[in-house]
């Protein structure tokens, strides 16, 4: 029944689509697109710990630090700061709005914000900062192998940061990430960023202060409605941005991914950051993505729990100080890729109309207009795609990927086989991989499963996921399915760091096993319902289905496993392995997605006691659909297909 | 101070010199008979400055004087040829250091002009044979000699000089007429119409919108109708204050007319050398001094203009009236599109008796608009105040010519070590503002202290008369200095803009950054130079001028890519909340963007106007709409 009614939505979206198709003559042209990944050149990584494991840190925590300044800076003090911001003619006009409509007086509100801003303000300080670069070169030595980092990139951002104000954004997938980030921008004798946190930290003792002073200023999680708030906190970047006070660094993705996925990004504070340069304050704004990969994450358990329905520990000074058992364990390599700036003028150009904010004065906030969201929302996706492309992917990531889909296990033989085909499919499509040279592929396979084997049970050559370090006495079943799952979503944290590599080709390939004929408009339409099933899971920017068919098609194209032809999609003899794969990698998530609306219409209230009931029953094997993430972003996309909708109960 | 009153009087005779040394022509006896006992005559007839074949006093391809331009001599040290400028025949030392550094140019290498017209190269005319004869028959005064043709075929935008230089020649107007007063220009219409001939009204031909550029897809025989035989002041009303003038008349000429029966009209375009009456109506023309005499609207009590629909008059000459919408400003700015302007109500005023210039200097640019922009906002703006950037006071000082005295050259460094080294001013960001000031001597010195004060709160410096004298002198030779550049494979232009007081700063940066970044995408192989000014100050606003310039050596097409990077710099205008422009006009240069700046019912009514008064497009210049 399901089936019928998600073939019926997408028969209804057949007959505009062709239009579309016809209009945008897509399949006319594969000519050599800069688009494709592969053909993309990345820089190479130097390790920053060689040099710290060689010489005195505390030397290193004392040294001269004269970091390249931006060549429009306006010098001033972060005390100066707070009084430019109150003073500023954006937040006077809101003060006044807001006293008018409350009925309160101007100083009240005046006072409000001074109170606000000093609990959003940072206040950067040098000596905190080599506080941390000791401490943290101490702490890094012990948790990671090496730190490695794209010299080339630093050298762009220096030049990048001279030039205009610049706006970091790095990935998230770690507390680690903004402490990293000041520690190379520190290491590399650049600016030290400031850092939009969210107000979590704040409650630890200590450790919050500490943070204020390396330079994090903090904001609420949510403050939807609160006028003063808001202008208090987009006035506050703004003018850090305008007179080049420091790089802004903030997460476009928003908070940490549990999943390791890209999340959707937000853009709210991207808008806030570039607004200065839509009104003409500014003449650029560089963005510089940074995409920051893990062999193996600090909070991977920590994750799988939460995502199990487990509250995060509330950030606090002796949770942290509880935590410091990780310090004991070995978390392989880290790596930091500082991607191309990209810049806001050329980004805009043609898509932005700087003269629409031409008649009201530039300090009365302005809600962006359609276009403007349209333009945000697409300029994150991009930066977020470009940080997913820049993703150091270990070998690992592989394994784990073919653990996940063999949940019987498999032969250390045939997994290094399997591990080095992937290997290849994997570079084809352009995968930014890290695999050591000249070794053996076995060795390299028996390596990662080293590092990652509190995950694993290895017995007799056999390789299998499961529960090792749980006490076996008297486990209910409730219990013993919990553990599993959390092994099995942690596995799928690192499967999920490739996805974005597979995932064009893999819906390609799903929509040509679904669509029943090989005419390229069916195949197309079954391929952008799939898009839109799937856009709350990963990053497919809303407008980019055409170019997203057409690179699926090329990737599979060039490996040999379809031939397009002018009005038909024909697979290949030999292309029937990788298309297996494709298909399978995605009915993993995707069977996940029918069944799950068969539980909601089953369940409709309790769905994940009862999941997990059925689960535990045995009634279904899939352990990643206990996943809250996945369950939430299957709700939202079927509230956006309206094949369900919401009923206050 | 003795040298307030002297350097006042030198700049009148700036002016008045021009007219001394013009070679008296044969050019007196052609006006029409009826014209003559029309009005009573202010002046006789022999004092006709523009003559009808300007190419003999004139350049046929740069700007102004034939014998007024810009070389190296033989020391590699730059002169000024002449007599007709406080600039002629001096040495200017620094000018060449300026100009190898600032370009990246090199004596060496030299791009010269054609020195003369290639006759061959003009298109024979393609004459409307029955409209020549009746304007014959009708004693008009006609000519399609090829020179005549030529000069009338472009204003001096970047591209037209260019081409002149380089002796290619486009299409050029098949007949030139020149009408002698208001009647011979109603005749001339109504042939026209009868005729179906496109007529182009051309009075100074200092434009920099492609006005004059005759349209390519024009099939008609295109006349070019020179107003520079109306030059007569038909009369002053001492009364009322107001002088009722012919259109053809150019700045210099009404200037120094009036001001010997003691009055001015205080109305002084930088290209008031040569631009005519009838030109700055037409496009809404901005003088310097407007701070105490206004601009060309506020000037102006009664305009007459001959359109193919007739002629369009207000009946009275009241100061102000409410009648409808000001069909005055139908005609202000239309851009020769509708008809011609041939007589004009303007208001004057008695020459002032002091006047005095003065400079002030701040540490940078910033701080200078913020004192502009408080002058602004006490309304104690002096006649002029204009503020050049860093670049441009640079620019400012390579014109310096030599010193004659030990003691002015030590004074000078006196002057420069207080500034930078005692003030600490950074030589790389101070800029200068320079002023004029004018009207009773204890009115401007009491309205020198005010604004000295003001600019005082701004870290100003008053930096003397002579700096503020230079800058205004820059205004007046900058055009030749571009030919001077041209000989160089240096080529450049100016453009304007005007913007509310709070963008003016952002605007200036980000149009500025814009020219360098485009002109180094484009390969121009040397920074270029990139300067403003802030010239006019209103209530709500500033008036911002670009001087925009760069070495072509080796780019094949240096035309295109200067017209690309100008192309761009109007959209970061536009898009910093600038105007499409403040005086300089529309032309066809910014067709484009008339639309996008006053929406497509305004447009539409601009149009419908033209439609009604001109619907055979007899006015086919094709400007504006």
């Amino acid at each position: 029944m399901l089936q019928f009614y998600s073939w019926v939505l997408c028969n209804c979206e057949c007959n505009c689509n062709v239009l579309q198709l016809k209009n945008k003559s897509l399949f006319s042209s594969y000519n050599g697109s800069s688009l494709h990944p592969m053909l993309k050149k990345r820089d190479d990584f130097e390790d920053i710990l060689e040099e710290r494991r060689r010489s005195s840190d505390l030397r290193y925590a004392l040294r001269c630090y004269t970091p390249t300044l931006y060549r429009g800076l306006v010098p001033c003090k972060a005390s100066m700061l707070k009084s430019i911001v109150l003073q500023s003619d954006h937040l006077q006009y809101v003060i006044k709005q807001v006293s008018s409509e409350s009925g309160e007086s101007t100083e009240g509100v005046s006072e409000e914000a001074s109170l606000i801003l000093d609990e959003m303000a940072h206040c950067l300080q040098l000596s905190t900062i080599r506080f941390f670069a000791f401490t943290l070169s101490k702490a890094f030595k012990r948790l990671f192998r090496s730190v490695c980092v794209n010299e080339e990139g630093i050298q762009r951002l220096q030049q990048a940061v001279q030039e205009h104000p610049v706006v970091l954004l790095p990935s998230h997938r770690s507390y680690m990430d903004f402490l990293m980030m000041s520690y190379l921008l520190y290491t590399y004798d650049l600016p030290l960023p400031v850092i939009a946190a969210g107000m979590d930290f704040m409650s630890m003792k200590f450790v919050g202060e500490m943070l204020r002073m390396s330079g994090a200023f903090f904001i609420r999680r949510s403050f939807g409605g609160d006028k003063l708030y808001w202008a208090v906190f987009s006035e506050y970047v703004k003018t850090m941005l305008r007179n080049g006070y420091a790089p802004i660094e903030f997460f476009l993705e928003g908070t940490r991914s549990r999943t390791c996925k890209s999340l959707t990004p937000k853009t709210g504070l991207l808008n806030i950051v570039m607004e200065p340069f839509f009104k003409g304050e500014l003449f650029d704004v560089n963005l510089v993505p940074v995409s920051i990969s893990y062999e193996r994450i600090l909070e991977e358990s920590l994750y799988a729990r939460e995502l199990l329905g487990i509250p995060k520990p509330k950030e606090s000074t002796s949770g942290l100080l509880k935590a410091r058992r990780v310090l004991s364990e070995d978390y392989g390599s880290m790596y930091v890729y500082f991607g191309h700036p990209v810049s806001v003028r050329s980004l805009a150009e043609g898509k932005i109309n700087r003269s629409q904010y031409n008649l009201l004065p530039r300090y009365i906030p302005q809600k962006p207009s359609a276009d403007t969201h349209e333009f945000l929302s697409d300029a994150a996706f991009r930066l977020v795609r470009i940080q997913e492309e820049n993703m150091v992917l270990k070998p690992w990531v592989l394994i784990a990927t073919l653990l996940l889909q063999n949940p019987d296990g498999l032969d250390l033989s045939s997994l290094a086989e399997q591990t080095d085909w992937l290997r290849h499919l994997a570079l084809a499509f352009g995968a930014f991989l890290d695999w050591p040279d000249h070794e053996a592929c076995s060795e390299v396979v028996s390596c990662s499963l080293a590092l990652h084997r509190h995950l694993l049970s290895v017995s007799a050559g056999h390789v299998q996921l499961s529960v090792t370090d749980v006490p076996q006495v008297e486990t209910t079943p409730e219990e013993a399915v919990f553990h599993q799952a959390v092994v099995v979503l942690s596995c799928a944290s690192y499967r999920n760091q490739i996805l974005h590599v597979f995932l064009r080709p893999a819906l390609l390939a799903m929509a040509m096993q679904s669509a029943n004929s090989n005419r390229k408009d069916d195949v197309y339409n079954g391929f952008n319902f799939l898009r839109k099933v799937f856009s709350n899971e990963f990053i497919l920017c809303p407008g980019d289905s055409v170019q997203d068919f057409e690179e699926a098609c090329y990737l599979l194209m060039k490996r040999g496993v379809l031939q397009v032809l002018e009005h038909e999609i024909v697979m290949s003899a030999s292309g029937h392995s990788t298309l297996a794969f494709l298909s399978g990698r995605g009915v993993a998530v995707f069977s996940d997605h029918k069944r799950l609306i068969l539980l909601r219409f089953e369940m409709s209230i309790f769905c994940f006691l009862c999941a997990f009931v059925i689960m535990a029953s045995g009634r279904l094997k899939c352990y990643e659909a206990l996943s809250s993430d996945l369950q939430k972003n299957a709700l939202a996309a079927f509230l956006r297909l309206k094949a369900v909708r919401k009923v206050k109960v | 101070m003795a040298s307030n009153s002297s350097s006042a009087q030198q700049r009148l005779r700036i002016i008045a010199g021009h007219l001394q040394k013009r070679p008296e022509e044969e050019n007196a006896s052609v006006a029409a008979q009826e014209c003559k006992a029309e009005a009573p005559r202010s002046e006789p007839s022999s004092a006709t400055p523009v003559p009808r074949r300007r190419q003999e006093i004139m350049k046929w391809n740069g700007w102004g004087y034939s014998d007024s331009r810009f070389l190296f001599n033989k020391k590699g040290q730059a002169e000024f040829t002449g007599k007709r400028y406080r600039l002629s025949g001096l040495i200017l030392p620094s000018l060449k250091d300026w100009f190898e550094g600032t370009f990246g140019a090199n004596l060496q290498h030299r791009s010269p002009a054609t020195p003369s017209l290639n006759l061959s190269a003009v298109a024979p005319p393609h004459l409307n044979q029955p409209f020549v004869e009746d304007l014959k028959a009708a004693g008009l005064s006609v000519s399609h000699d090829p020179e005549d043709r030529v000069f009338r075929a472009h204003g001096h935008c970047l591209h037209e000089v260019f081409a002149l230089r380089e002796g290619r020649i486009g299409r050029v107007p098949d007949v030139v007429v020149w009408p002698s007063c208001h009647n011979d220009v109603e005749k001339i219409v109504e042939l026209a119409c009868k005729h179906n001939v496109c007529l182009i009204p051309y009075g100074g031909g200092t434009s920099v919108s492609s006005a004059l550029e005759c349209p390519r897809e024009e099939t008609r025989s295109i006349v070019s109708l020179d107003t520079s035989q109306m030059n007569r002041i038909l009369w002053i009303d001492e009364k009322n204050l107001t002088a009722h003038v012919e259109a053809g008349i150019i700045g210099q000429d009404l200037e120094r007319q009036l001001n010997e029966r003691g009055y001015c009209t205080g109305h002084e375009p930088d290209s008031m050398e040569f631009s005519s009456l009838g030109g700055w109506v037409a496009t809404r023309a901005s003088g310097m001094k407007k701070n105490i005499y206004g601009n060309i609207e506020d000037l102006v009590v009664h305009i007459k203009m001959v359109t193919p629909r007739g002629v369009i008059e207000k009946s009275c000459l009241g100061p102000r009236m409410s009648t409808g919408p000001d069909i005055h400003h139908f005609i202000l700015g239309s851009e020769g599109t509708l008809g011609v302007v041939t007589e004009v109500t303007l208001k004057i005023r008695p020459v002032p008796e002091y006047q005095k210039y003065g400079s002030v200097v701040f540490p940078n640019f910033q701080q200078g608009v913020a004192c502009l922009r408080e002058v602004a906002r006490q309304r104690c703006a002096p006649a002029s105040i204009r503020l050049m950037d860093n670049e441009q006071f640079q620019f400012g000082h390579a014109l310096k010519p030599q010193v004659s005295s030990i003691f002015t050259s030590f004074l000078d460094g006196l002057k420069k070590f207080y500034i930078t080294k005692f003030k600490g001013f950074d030589p790389h960001h101070l800029c200068v503002a320079t002023l004029l000031f004018e009207g009773d001597r204890g009115k401007v010195l009491q309205h020198e202290k005010q604004v000295y004060d003001i600019a005082a709160k701004f870290g100003g410096l008053a930096a003397g008369e002579d700096n503020g004298q230079r800058g205004y002198m820059l205004t007046f030779v900058i055009a030749y200095l571009r030919d001077l550049g041209m000989d160089y494979y240096v080529i450049g232009e100016s453009f304007e803009t005007s913007v509310p007081w709070d963008r003016v700063l952002d605007l200036c940066r980000n149009v500025k950054e814009r020219i360098v970044r485009e002109c180094k995408e484009r390969g121009v192989q040397f920074p270029p130079l990139s300067t403003c000014r802030v010239t006019q100050t209103y209530d709500a606003g500033a008036c911002v001028y670009f001087y925009f310039a760069f070495n072509y050596r080796g780019l094949s097409d240096p035309v295109h890519i200067y017209e690309q990077v100008e192309h761009a710099a109007r959209e970061e205008i536009l898009a910093n909340g600038g105007s499409l422009s403040h005086h300089h006009g529309v032309g066809k240069l910014r067709k484009e963007w008339m639309k996008a700046s006053v929406s497509g019912v305004g447009l539409g009514m601009l149009k419908s106007v033209k439609e009604y008064v001109d619907p055979q497009n007899i006015f086919g210049n094709g400007n504006l709409l």
